[in-house]
């Protein structure tokens, strides 16, 4: 089995509140803009691999808000110690879910190395996030997610996904200073 | 981290250091309680080791130069300060992320650098040192703001390259030329 993303990330929506922030990356992304536009979308990451730090950043400076991080598999791969690091850092509102499609979706589908392999969930465990889980079934994947976050994080959740419906690739928006300035102003509004 | 230690040139040339707690008390004078770091020798005994066990700062030590980069930026949009802190080597493997998020996003990233092998008695474009002479040029290069601190006078302007860094959203690298002394 294996969940198609749109899928996955459209039964997060209901999970995700108002005050809630989302640091989205590369197809999940431009994904969840479609899905679930809001001003609380942080989608600046600026360099691949860069959007659990981005992350944490937001969990240490916000820790009245929930982080959470929409990564994608090749971007962690970049970015291992972060997990590291996020672990470390004392944080319990941050919450890193990880789509995983094992390949470098918007870069010519190349395989990740080690696609056949790699054990995303075994790397945060070892890391010392507060809990560790992965899906592949859509059904099992919804009925966990209030329990997930709900719980004290770092939370980290792999889900073994495949495209869903080609959303298109804004790269002008997440770059843009309006997305920016979009984001600070919602931040520090509520 | 990531480089061998260099023994620094000889010279009977006199040199004076840098306080550590004068650095560190005005980075506190510029409202910075965020301390995000890497271990370097330049500043560890002065600077690191001091941070660490200071009730004022919050340390998050880091695996990789870069995180601190996207760490320290993302903090800003509430108007969290912090201070990134490496060596010379981290700087220089971190380019791209300063470029992205400091650049091009115009966020305040401040950095403290510890220029590892530069010789105290030099200024850096002399050193002996490669990785160290290339440092400002780069930078230039780069047109990011940065600043040394090697004479024990060079510590006053801190709080105001602070301040200039948070107002104009922009980057700013301080090189730390000279090993700080110890408190």
């Amino acid at each position: 089995m294996i969940i198609d993303r749109d899928a996955a990330l459209g039964a997060m929506i209901p999970h995700v509140t108002e005050r809630d922030i989302v640091v989205a990356v590369y197809q999940s992304c431009f994904d969840w803009l479609q899905l679930n536009p809001r001003d609380l979308n942080y989608v600046a990451v600026g360099a691949m691999g860069q959007a659990s730090s981005h992350g944490l950043g937001l969990a240490l400076a916000n820790p009245e808000r929930r982080v959470i991080v929409l990564d994608g598999d090749g971007s962690l791969l970049m970015n291992l110690g972060s997990l590291v690091t996020i672990a470390n850092s004392g944080v319990s509102n941050l919450y890193h879910f990880l789509a995983a499609n094992r390949i470098y979706e918007v870069n010519g589908a190349h395989p990740l190395p080690g696609a056949d392999r790699v054990d995303f969930v075994g790397f945060a465990r070892s890391a010392g996030y507060a809990g560790s889980q992965g899906f592949r079934e859509l059904e099992l994947f919804t009925d966990a997610l209030p329990h997930i976050l709900a719980a004290p994080g770092p939370q980290f959740v792999s889900m073994e996904v495949r495209a869903g419906k080609p959303y298109p690739r804004d790269y002008h928006y997440i770059h843009s200073a309006k997305a920016r300035k979009t984001f600070r102003d919602a931040l520090n509004q509520s | 981290m990531g480089a061998s230690p260099q023994p620094a040139a000889s010279s009977s040339t006199e040199v004076a250091f840098p306080s550590g707690a004068g650095i560190i008390a005005r980075i506190k004078e510029a409202g910075i309680r965020e301390i995000v770091a890497l271990p370097d020798i330049v500043t560890s005994d002065g600077l690191l080791w001091p941070i660490s066990v200071d009730p004022d700062f919050r340390l998050t030590r880091i695996c990789k130069e870069d995180e601190g980069v996207s760490i320290c930026g993302a903090m800003s949009y509430n108007g969290t300060r912090a201070l990134l802190m490496m060596q010379q080597t981290g700087l220089m493997d971190s380019l791209n992320a300063i470029r992205a998020i400091g650049v091009d996003y115009e966020l305040p990233i401040v950095m403290m650098v510890g220029l590892q092998g530069k010789e105290p008695h030099v200024k850096p474009d002399q050193s002996a040192s490669y990785g160290v002479r290339i440092i400002r040029p780069v930078l230039d290069a780069m047109a990011i703001s940065h600043s040394l601190i090697e004479e024990p006078e060079d510590i006053d302007h801190i709080p105001q390259a602070v301040e200039a860094a948070y107002a104009g959203s922009r980057p700013h690298i301080f090189l730390i030329g000279r090993s700080p002394e110890a408190p």
